[in-house]
């Protein structure tokens, strides 16, 4: 378990208040000048050497991706950062925490990591639905700003450096960092072709890196307490500390700061007293948000939570919300939520997508009944290996990939669920009895 | 204003466009407001500032009539504030899902229905609504309630939620829906956040982490 004082989100539950006064005494904005004296190139490689990776969901390095960003910024196209906090993946919750608790800390991480790529600005892409979230952001820019910490000559440093919430109104796309920027230009938000990257040619057309709120808060704390204090939490390559977001069928949901790599069973045995009913009761995991494929109970249950060994498992880490869900869980049903949402939140602008979740959706609710074909289950298999890959973003991927970790995992469920709408007394061999059960 | 028909989206669009409110005009307050925002962005860039003015001009009408949308002529006249064609703006007022092109109630009761508030119950929540007298997209006939079923509204460790206005209210049963919405109704302003007394996300009960910050 991560000790309290490895912990960087000291105020995630909001027990004091989060405002500049006592977000100075739990050390944010002290000598932040001195930081950014390390210069640009010793803030990246600091960050370089800590192996932080990306918290938004795909973990690239985030060092590496600042250091994409152009050296010498041409004074007629100014650099941007844009921090990513659409947070609207279902499972996610952790932006919030930081947002509303510790504002403070993603503001100096703003001005340290644009300090680091020469941006001039900062645009923070808050979620519309997170109004109060937001309100207390706006109260933090104003402190920062009266307090003399970004703006003119940020903190002292000779350095100018703005920050500007701009609100979404509800579109799950603009997380996606091309139909974020296209979100703050004032259009709808869909999302652009690949390449040109946005460090060439970002928001208004110039170089900005889009990061993820946590990625952009930890940066002081690194800076403060070295790279290698950093690099020797978690395993190598999954480096750091992590918000997990423990959501479904625990004793006690929650967020917590815990290591990279903590083991799933340590967890939430730590944090979340226990999987409702007891271990054995435990069905299936969602270990990194609704994008990523499920995981059967014995696969997950002494997996180390990290990027690399989730992929292993086929899966991913993606925003680390995990949604756990025990046997009493109607587990088609659960992933054809999973398909509605996708289907309400594809932006239209790519075809395999627009039409393609609308008709996984209807397929996934038939299936909830049982209402459907076997071979209806290799069709709809493959239907989303012809989506996934074949659009301008990723939401066509997510879209099939928690059908297709259902399909790996629950094929049995899924022709008992058919057999027995058609009357079939036996259930197809190999399928245990609790789950027929489960699915009434 | 008619709140007691219900219009899908499509017969709204095909219908004529009710130019009731082609007086609309910022308030003092939100001129301010207004200007300030569109600072905010580079020059030349205030087609950026669509969003957050929409926002505002829908809170400017919910003050106003108790009911927070925005009424065609109402999109025109942000749009023609920061010289953006009619439909540009018309086009982020129905991408965005938080633009209301109908009127809604006083109170937008937005149930989320995803995966995790699935898992925790949001069925009973849905049924407490509906038991309380809500209609699922539609308003109740005293204009004071609008019921949704949204997607994942980013509270998932206090599900099941819901999201009245701009307040969530967290960890709900049938029972505590019903409270909420029984408080509303009596014009009363119920507590918001977790209703069973957890300290934001924390764990149920008290922390198991950050004990020393946390005074336990």
């Amino acid at each position: 378990m991560l000790d309290d004082k490895d912990r960087i989100f000291t105020n995630l539950y909001g027990f004091q208040p989060w405002t500049l006064e006592h977000a100075r005494k739990r050390g944010d904005w002290d000598e932040t000048a001195t930081l950014m004296a390390l210069g640009q190139d010793g803030i990246i490689d600091v960050i370089k050497a800590s192996g932080l990776r990306g918290r938004g969901g795909a973990g690239f390095p985030t060092g590496m991706k600042w250091s994409f960003m152009p050296k010498t910024p041409n004074p007629a196209r100014p650099s941007y950062l844009v921090i990513n906090a659409d947070e609207s993946e279902p499972g996610s919750c952790k932006d919030r925490e930081i947002i509303r608790h510790d504002p403070h800390k993603l503001l100096e991480g703003a001005l340290i990591a644009g300090f680091a790529m020469r941006a001039s600005a900062a645009y923070i892409y808050i979620r519309g639905e997170y109004v109060r979230e937001a309100e207390t952001l706006f109260a933090a820019v104003r402190e920062a700003y009266a307090a003399g910490l970004i703006g003119k000559n940020a903190c002292g440093s000779g350095y100018d450096f703005d920050i500007v919430v701009h609100r979404g109104a509800g579109a799950y796309i603009c997380g996606e960092e091309t139909a974020m920027l296209e979100s703050l230009e004032g259009k709808k938000g869909q999302p652009r072709l690949k390449p040109p990257f946005p460090a060439g040619a970002g928001l208004y057309g110039n170089p900005t890196t889009v990061n993820n709120v946590e990625s952009i808060a930890v940066a002081p704390t690194i800076l403060r307490r070295g790279a290698p204090w950093f690099a020797a939490i978690g395993r190598p390559k999954n480096e750091g500390t992590k918000l997990f977001q423990i959501s479904g069928h625990v004793n006690k949901p929650c967020v917590v700061e815990e290591a990279m790599s903590v083991p799933f069973r340590e967890l939430i045995e730590t944090h979340c007293g226990g999987i409702r009913g007891g271990w054995d009761n435990l069905l299936a995991v969602i270990p990194g948000g609704s994008s990523v494929p499920l995981v059967p109970a014995d696969q997950i249950i002494d997996c180390p939570m990290d990027f690399d060994a989730l992929k292993d498992l086929k899966s991913g880490l993606g925003t680390a919300a995990i949604i756990v869900m025990d046997k009493s869980t109607d587990i088609v049903r659960a992933i054809a939520r999973l398909s509605y949402f996708y289907k309400h939140e594809s932006c239209g602008q790519c075809t395999p997508c627009r039409e393609g979740t609308g008709w996984m959706w209807r397929v996934m609710e038939r299936l909830v009944e049982g209402k459907a074909e076997v071979h209806e289950i290799d069709l709809l298999l493959e239907v989303t290996t012809e989506i996934e890959g074949h659009t301008i973003c990723a939401l066509g991927d997510a879209a099939a990939w928690p059908i297709q970790g259902l399909i790996r995992h629950f094929r049995p469920e899924l022709e008992a669920r058919i057999a027995k709408r058609k009357g079939f007394v036996q259930v197809p061999a190999g399928v245990p009895e609790p789950m027929a059960i489960a699915a009434e | 204003m008619t709140t007691g028909t219900y219009n899908t989206t499509l017969e709204a669009r095909a219908a004529k466009p009710p130019r009731a409110f082609s007086d609309f005009a910022w308030t003092p307050e939100n001129a301010a407001e207004a200007a300030r925002i569109v600072a905010l962005y580079p020059s030349g860039r205030a087609a950026s500032a669509i969003m957050p003015l929409l926002w505002l001009a829908q809170g400017q009408m919910g003050a106003a009539t108790g009911s927070a949308w925005l009424p065609v002529p109402v999109i025109e006249y942000v749009a023609a504030q920061i010289g953006m064609p009619y439909m540009r703006a018309y086009e982020v007022a129905t991408f965005y899902t938080m633009y209301n092109l109908k009127p809604v109630g006083r109170y937008l009761v937005q149930v989320c229905g995803t995966t995790p508030c699935q898992l925790r119950g949001s069925d009973d929540v849905m049924k407490a609504c509906k038991d309380f007298g809500l209609v699922k997209g539609g308003n109740t006939a005293d204009g004071l309630f609008t019921l949704a079923e949204v997607e994942c509204l980013g509270a998932c460790a206090n599900a099941p939620m819901v999201q009245i206005n701009a307040d969530n209210y967290e960890d709900l049963t049938y029972d505590s829906m019903t409270a909420v919405l029984a408080a509303l109704a009596n014009g009363e302003t119920p507590t918001p956040g977790s209703q069973i007394g957890r300290q934001a996300s924390c764990p149920e009960g008290g922390p198991t982490s950050l004990l020393e910050t946390a005074g336990a």
